[in-house]
């Protein structure tokens, strides 16, 4: 029986002459490794084309619906985040994002200590109404401390007390036909002179209802700070950081969100984040 | 003719079956995704830390840029102990320009810094890799496969010390011996695929805020939340020095021999018998 994939003799340094079939295990070893250097270099290159390709980008992007709905399966919608004590809150709550909106009507609201803000609600409601932070403070509240885990991969954890998105959502009494609350926030990402650009986000009615889901005005015992949202932001506990909405100005039941501004329900997820941040 | 030093030397084997070559080759493919989408996640926030929040002045590792000069160098911090990796790591040539991010662009995907993209791939392939290998397992146990190659024999085990030193002399089996993985390679695939490969997905699980309402508190087994990214971050590597070691013995145990072997399934037994492989050039 010949033997010509037996290895070369250890004494052999130089393959010189035509190569034998099958190649010698030396050339092969370097054949191998050109080819794949080569074949490493195009699919680098291919990557980022395809990361350019909108339908390669929607495939991969129906990972999101799968994965939101074997969350959904396996934690219930009213499932609770983890709460912690007043001994794991963090010495110093980061602040990401905008930290000093920008506009102008936000500056008059600042000045006056939010005297003159109002959180208004509207759209697919029986009872559209305005709140004072005063009428705000005065409803029923709810203190949590709970870890906010940003999308950029770091987490604080921080103790919030709001009202329950859940009983204001109560006074107003969404339509049936509503689906989704819309907040719009104060604070524009781009020169507002370029067109609207004020963050805004949107969740479903699950998340707008749970327990654990609040309009938080304090941070610590604290009225909310200006870096983290003042005078309300949105906690929404079992999603990432760009959910939870800072500088809200007004809250909207709508049926669809494909029709606002990028149509992806927020500000990131115009900008290519997924609308589902529970991963 | 050449005399076989052993019946079984030069015959071919069918050594790999259609499922076992699809299901390896598909997690070649998500693997190296996942690792460099990974990477360019973890670019985001180079550092890591131990507990549930970030205590953004101690991470055990950071990688970044540092003011030197004029501009900057790359370092890399563990512990807070500096070692400098510049050209690589936290500072590295993009399109001829020196950037400063954690990991360079050839490592990542997409090589831009894009984190909603970086995202959107790895949770693709995420979702492909965990099916692959619930796929897998499954076939592993009701086909034999995990009885019949992976799980060594009491009588293997018992010699597992010559195994470690034949590794270390690169030796490799042949003739009947080959047929079957050896000792020290069934205990690592069994590692990689029961202690590793889950570690990864369930740190990386840790890492979902939804997931975490789960059951109250199950990230806090992990360490907590950012004690779940390190894990992640630290299988990862694990799995890349297992990728290291298991190429290099493919390419030292007759490469390819041993790829086709995984393309084809047929693997021809190597000839040699017992003997040293310094014996091996006189019995041509």
């Amino acid at each position: 029986m010949s033997d010509t994939t037996r290895s070369a003799p250890p004494a052999r340094k130089i393959v010189s002459g035509r190569a034998p079939s099958p190649p010698s295990r030396r050339q092969a070893l370097r054949g191998a490794i050109g080819v794949l250097g080569g074949v490493g270099a195009a699919a680098l290159a291919g990557c980022d084309r395809l990361s350019h390709n909108e339908g390669f980008v929607d495939a991969l992007k129906s990972a999101e619906s799968l994965s939101r709905g074997v969350h959904h399966a396996i934690a219930n919608r009213r499932a609770m985040a983890q709460e912690f004590t007043e001994a794991d809150v963090a010495a110093h709550f980061k602040a990401n994002g905008t930290q000093m909106p920008r506009d102008a009507d936000y500056q008059a609201l600042l000045k006056n200590d939010f005297a003159d803000w109002r959180l208004e609600i509207g759209g697919l409601v029986e009872r559209p109404a305005a709140f004072t932070l005063a009428e705000l403070r005065a409803m029923p509240p709810r203190t949590q401390i709970t870890r906010h885990d940003c999308v950029e991969g770091w987490s604080s954890i921080g103790k919030w007390t709001g009202v329950p998105l859940a009983h204001v959502l109560g006074l107003v009494q969404p339509k049936p036909s509503a689906k989704f609350v819309l907040l719009r926030c104060a604070d524009s990402m781009d020169d507002p002179a370029e067109g609207d650009s004020r963050y805004y986000e949107s969740v479903d009615l699950d998340d707008a209802f749970h327990a654990q889901t609040l309009l938080a005005y304090e941070l610590n015992g604290k009225p909310l700070p200006v870096a983290n949202g003042a005078p309300l932001r949105a906690r929404i506990e079992r999603q990432l950081g760009y959910k939870h909405a800072k500088y809200v100005m007004r809250i909207e039941l709508i049926e669809r969100f494909d029709t606002i501004r990028g149509g992806q329900g927020g500000y990131w997820e115009d900008n290519g984040y997924e609308w589902y941040a529970g991963i | 003719m050449a005399p076989a030093p052993s019946p079984a030397a030069g015959r071919r084997i069918y050594r790999h079956r259609l499922p076992v070559r699809v299901m390896h080759w598909i997690n070649v493919v998500c693997l190296t995704i996942l690792l460099m989408s990974g990477l360019q996640i973890f670019n985001a926030h180079p550092a890591l830390y131990w507990g549930q929040g970030s205590s953004f002045d101690t991470p055990w590792l950071a990688i970044g840029a540092e003011p030197h000069g004029d501009g900057s160098v790359g370092v890399v911090r563990i512990a807070g102990h500096a070692i400098p990796a510049d050209g690589v790591l936290g500072v590295s040539d993009t399109g001829g320009e020196r950037v400063e991010r954690a990991f360079p662009s050839w490592a990542t995907i997409p090589g831009a810094q894009w984190l909603a993209m970086g995202r959107t791939w790895h949770f693709f392939f995420a979702w492909l890799f965990v099916i692959n290998g619930v796929c897998y397992v499954l076939y592993a146990i009701f086909s034999g496969h995990l009885r019949r190659d992976l799980l060594p024999t009491r009588d293997e085990l018992r010699r597992i010390g010559s195994s470690i030193r034949d590794h270390l002399l690169l030796r490799h089996p042949s003739g009947d011996a080959a047929k079957r993985y050896n000792v020290l390679q069934s205990l690592t695939y069994l590692t990689v695929i029961f202690v590793l490969l889950p570690l990864l997905v369930i740190a990386g699980m840790g890492m979902s805020p939804w997931l975490d309402s789960v059951v109250t508190g199950w990230v806090g087994w992990l360490g907590g939340r950012q004690s779940a990214r390190s894990l992640h971050f630290i299988a990862a590597f694990g799995l890349v020095l297992f990728v290291l070691v298991h190429v290099f013995e493919v390419l030292i145990s007759g490469a390819w021999n041993q790829i086709r072997s995984m393309i084809t399934g047929w693997y021809r037994l190597p000839a040699g018998g017992a003997r040293p492989p310094s014996e091996k050039g006189n019995r041509t």
